[in-house]
């Protein structure tokens, strides 16, 4: 168990530089997992605080210590892979024990850790098959045994769920979240997709080209994203950023979407974007769940607005509606009763309540 | 069975073949036909050594049907083996054979390794040029070798030329090469996930070869086995230049050095010899084959 900073890491390949510079501060326990686009950065920073990558600048520290000049095998950190790197010729029981064999454990201990570890990810019975006789989630469990018998200070997860079918994927979710709350091992993951990192993180770290772009927890991700490209990376759909400017009219500022619509901010929006210069290029970012059918009973800040669907795709729970707005395509989510057909006229609910305005060419969010 | 109760329950459906199983099926028939073509083609000389061998030489001479034996005899046999010359090429060939395919393992292996994951630098150049090397034919390098040991052997005072050991040295030339070249090969298509889960194990360069790559690529490891014992087990011009005496030679150069007199060739014997000689290939071939063939990567990753 420890703690792993990252101080100014930057690695360069050539003339490329696919870590920029990332600081970042793990603590003891923590959940945490870097998530972003390919090539974004986030398996290379996992590789470096695994030390399969050297590091071009910057420090490592897992527990205190600097790790950049230390070899893998005594950083005391345990990796599980996306296609698992099972060794092939070996049974469920000698693969997740060839860590402590190579470290000369006693045969007793041994085989404690190895049940242990069976049974907490429910694999006993596989434990004399080898991986070429088990499913994709049970390799992928062993993988996991494979780490936790070794006890290690850190756990690095490579984008280990992105080879299961995506049913598989919630379950197996769920059973590392379970893991994790139980050997509380301070651990890293790795992935691509925004659902595993909400579901899963105590905090999670975006990352975009080689930069973090922000860390917080899920919740603060979602509700308060710093850049454009949080707030479109996080979310799906993802967030409207539809073009717009503001207005002062008879003292009170509004925002511009169309020739046609324009609403009075709330109070408390107002008094936060008073102080834009009125000439900026703004996008205002809405998620679609922040629009809605019309009802009788809209409270304040939330503005209606007449427009003509383009596509209806109804999930079950909502219906999600397309349409365009001065040819910027807005996405929303409406009721499933409400009526939505493709190509039809519809009555829309906007909550200005939760919006945010972004500066277009900064992509800050203000 | 009850699936065959229920197909003659059922109405006799006329199985219709779509125009791929026609194409499938005139592709077997093709691969059939040139099968047996190439299976004639080479199984005739062996047969035609087989029937040689069981003549005695005067039915040889006897111009009767070639293809048919009248007098079968064992006299061939009895007679090589019995043969302190003829044991004593098998003996040279084995012990030779047995030593070059275990000094070309113990080279080629970590070379291999070395040439497949140790990055370093000009590793890849290297890699090719192992192979390159392999592709110099040995009736031009035979001279060069020749001149090589006789210097060695002129420095040293250790007797190389015209000893059965010259041949130690000499056909690890040929098998290092390509056998390091098959063994990149099989390294290579090992995922890389599967050393770094290794190193991250805690296991050291030379653990993850002996315990995860050798296991592994063991199939190619066979391989390369059979070869440098098939290349070496067979190579003729390298033993008929690097020895002469005949307690010295190896089995495919005693057989033509001891059995053809000046124009007199024993064909019974010389059959004998040679069909004797490709057992041992042959034995191995039919003991490694399902290794040979077997996929040891299956399961180690997605798959």
């Amino acid at each position: 168990m420890a703690d792993v900073s990252l101080r100014k890491v930057i690695k360069r390949y050539d003339d490329v530089e696919a870590v920029r510079g990332i600081d970042l501060d793990i603590s003891d326990h923590e959940f945490i997992v870097l998530v972003g686009p390919s090539g974004c950065g986030k398996s290379t920073t996992l590789r470096m605080i695994a030390g399969l990558e050297d590091i071009t600048d910057g420090d490592i520290m897992i527990g205190g210590d600097v790790v950049n000049d230390v070899p893998p095998k005594d950083r005391d950190i345990a990796m599980v892979f996306q296609n698992y790197a099972l060794y092939p010729h070996m049974t469920v029981a000698e693969n997740m024990s060839f860590g402590l064999r190579l470290k000369h454990y006693p045969k007793a201990e041994i085989k404690a850790r190895v049940t242990e570890a069976a049974r907490l990810l429910d694999i006993t019975d596989l434990i004399d098959r080898k991986p070429k006789q088990l499913s994709g989630g049970q390799r992928q469990r062993v993988a996991m045994g494979r780490a936790i018998v070794r006890n290690p200070k850190v756990f690095l997860f490579d984008e280990p769920l992105s080879n299961l079918d995506a049913k598989l994927r919630v379950q197996m979710r769920i059973e590392i979240k379970k893991v994790h709350q139980k050997v509380r091992t301070t651990t890293v993951y790795v992935t691509h997709d925004q659902v595993e990192a909400m579901t899963l993180a105590d905090r999670v770290v975006v990352m975009n080209k080689g930069r973090i772009e922000q860390i917080g927890t899920p919740n603060e991700l979602y509700h308060k994203p710093a850049t454009r490209f949080v707030a479109g990376f996080i979310g799906s759909p993802a967030m409207n950023f539809i073009p717009c400017r503001l207005e002062d009219v008879g003292g009170a500022l509004q925002i511009r979407l169309t020739d046609r619509i324009a609403f009075a901010l709330p109070p408390a929006r107002a008094t936060r974007y008073n102080a834009l210069p009125r000439t900026d290029k703004l996008l205002l970012g809405l998620r679609p769940e922040h629009l809605t059918e019309s009802h009788a009973h809209l409270g304040p800040g939330v503005e209606t607005f007449d427009t003509v669907l383009d596509v209806t795709e109804p999930m079950g729970m909502e219906t999600l509606v397309y349409f365009g707005l001065d040819g910027t395509p807005v996405c929303g989510r409406v009721d499933p009763n409400a009526g939505a057909k493709d190509g039809a006229p519809m009555r829309l609910a906007m909550d200005l309540n939760n919006m945010h305005l972004l500066n277009e060419d900064t992509g800050v969010v203000l | 069975m009850s699936t065959m109760a229920i197909d003659k329950a059922g109405p006799r459906r006329k199985v219709k073949y779509g125009s791929m199983s026609r194409d499938r099926a005139w592709a077997l028939r093709w691969s059939y036909f040139f099968l047996v073509l190439f299976a004639i083609f080479f199984l005739t000389p062996p047969l035609y050594m087989v029937i040689t061998s069981l003549k005695s030489s005067a039915e040889i001479s006897a111009a009767t049907n070639p293809w048919w034996v009248f007098h079968p005899t064992l006299a061939n046999y009895v007679e090589l083996l019995t043969s302190n010359q003829f044991l004593r090429f098998f003996w040279n060939s084995t012990i030779v054979s047995l030593v070059v395919v275990i000094v070309t393992m113990l080279i080629s292996i970590p070379a291999a390794f070395a040439l497949a994951r140790m990055k370093f630098w000009g590793s890849t150049t290297l890699a090719t040029g192992v192979f390159l090397t392999y592709l110099v034919p040995d009736s031009l390098l035979f001279i060069p070798l020749f001149k090589m040991l006789a210097l060695v052997q002129d420095l040293t005072g250790i007797t190389l030329l015209n000893r059965w050991y010259v041949l130690l040295f000499v056909y690890p030339t040929l098998t290092v090469p390509f056998c390091t070249w098959i063994m990149i090969g099989y390294f290579a298509s090992i995922p890389k996930e599967l050393d770094e889960a290794a190193i991250i194990d805690g296991a050291s360069w030379l653990q993850t070869l002996t315990r995860i790559f050798i296991p592994v690529a063991l199939p190619g490891l066979i391989a390369a086995t059979i070869f440098a014992f098939t290349v070496s087990w067979a190579q003729f011009l390298y033993p008929l230049v690097f020895t002469t005496s005949i307690d010295q030679l190896v089995l495919p150069v005693g057989i033509t050095t001891t059995l053809i007199k000046g124009d007199v060739f024993n064909w019974g014997q010389i059959m004998t010899g040679a069909l004797l000689g490709a057992a041992p290939p042959l034995i191995i071939y039919a003991f490694l084959m399902d290794y040979y063939i077997a996929g040891l990567t299956a399961g180690a990753t997605k798959g």
